[in-house]
């Protein structure tokens, strides 16, 4: 684990792994909220989108 | 020849997704990820020509229902294909097509005013289990035990949802072990299947229903088989309930199935079987065999 990132909710620092990709929803250690990875040449993480009514499987 | 490229449809990338993906780049095929967020169809210009096969796995059941639509009219084979997402992704059209096809189900009736479902919950007779038309991981369910909630659950679904909650689906509530049975088909073969356990009466892992693993007997298999052709085939999780007397009932299908706490209980490699599949349609889209709705 070499990257790390913010929560833009309460700017805890996480770790994440290297091969993290866009797409994958990591949890702040902090204050619970659930995150999306961002990596586009830097890696950013932004609030996980919300459970919509036709979400499942 | 160069490798087999495969588009990957998704909304998150989850357990499920970082699996497949593994699987897939394992096997020799490229993939590339296609957020539902961002991709465009255009109807007069074909974008999509460079894959062999996408493998949808989005969160979203509308935006897949789509996509899979598209992708089918532009001739991209697709797994699993628009017509198994249209059945599955809605429960009057599940339970019409497994109806169809023989295979044994709770019994239902769908009803499209209050008072007229009222009356379909009476002649079913109580408990039963209200569930909207569209929707999934348990969410919304109702156990309508006697008139009372019938009356005060109708008028809340016509007035607080959408007109989509005013179709009422009714089904006959089984009084099952406190388990269920999810079941994986890929093409022809149930895989593997695991119990749900849990003391509430919806079963659902998504709901906290505890995974152990659950042997595919002869009958599991052919009932699972048997669901998975009426739907339309391809890759399907099968909800399955058993009765008192000893019976299964398919209960619901799924098309993109989660199955994260199955790997380890039934000691299968769900998402290497799927792999395997999708290059198979990659290779040879024409043994994907048509849904019966798009014939």
């Amino acid at each position: 684990m070499s990257l790390a990132a913010e929560c833009p909710e309460c700017a805890a620092k996480i770790a994440l792994n290297d091969d993290v990709i866009s797409g994958e929803i990591v949890q702040c250690g902090d204050c619970g909220l659930e995150l999306e990875v961002v990596r586009d040449g830097s890696v950013t993480l932004r609030p996980a989108p919300e459970e919509e009514e036709d979400w499942g499987e | 020849m160069g490798p087999i490229r495969i588009g990957m449809l998704h909304s998150r990338v989850r357990v499920e997704e970082k699996l497949l993906i593994k699987a897939l780049t394992e096997r020799g095929a490229q993939v590339e990820m296609l957020d539902d967020r961002q991709i465009i169809f255009d109807f007069q210009r074909d974008s999509w020509g460079r894959f062999d096969v996408v493998l949808e796995r989005c969160i979203n059941h509308s935006r897949a229902l789509y996509a899979l639509r598209l992708l089918h009219d532009l001739g991209v084979p697709t797994v699993n294909t628009y017509g198994v997402a249209l059945v599955c992704g809605n429960k009057l059209e599940t339970t019409s097509a497994l109806v169809r096809a023989g295979v044994p189900t709770p019994r239902c009736r769908i009803a499209f005013t209050p008072e007229s479902a009222l009356r379909a919950i009476e002649e079913i007779g109580y408990p039963v289990v209200l569930k909207p038309a569209v929707g999934s991981w348990g969410r919304l369910l109702s156990k309508v035990n006697d008139r009372d909630a019938a009356e005060a659950i109708l008028e809340h679904k016509e007035i607080l949802g959408s007109y989509h909650h005013s179709i009422f689906y009714i089904q006959e509530y089984i009084d099952k072990p406190a388990r269920d049975i999810r079941s994986f088909v890929v093409g022809d073969e149930t895989i593997c299947a695991i119990y749900r356990y849990s003391d509430h009466w919806i079963t659902n892992t998504a709901r906290g229903g505890r995974a152990q693993n659950c042997p595919v007997t002869e009958e599991l298999n052919r009932l699972s088989v048997a669901a998975a052709r009426a739907v339309g085939g391809g890759v399907v999780a099968i909800d399955l309930l058993e009765t008192k007397d000893g019976r299964l009932l398919v209960n619901e299908v799924n098309y993109t199935m989660e199955f994260r706490n199955s790997i380890a209980v039934t000691g299968v490699d769900i998402p290497g079987r799927v792999a395997d599949y999708v290059l198979q349609v990659a290779r040879d889209p024409e043994a994907l065999e048509a849904p019966a709705l798009l014939k």
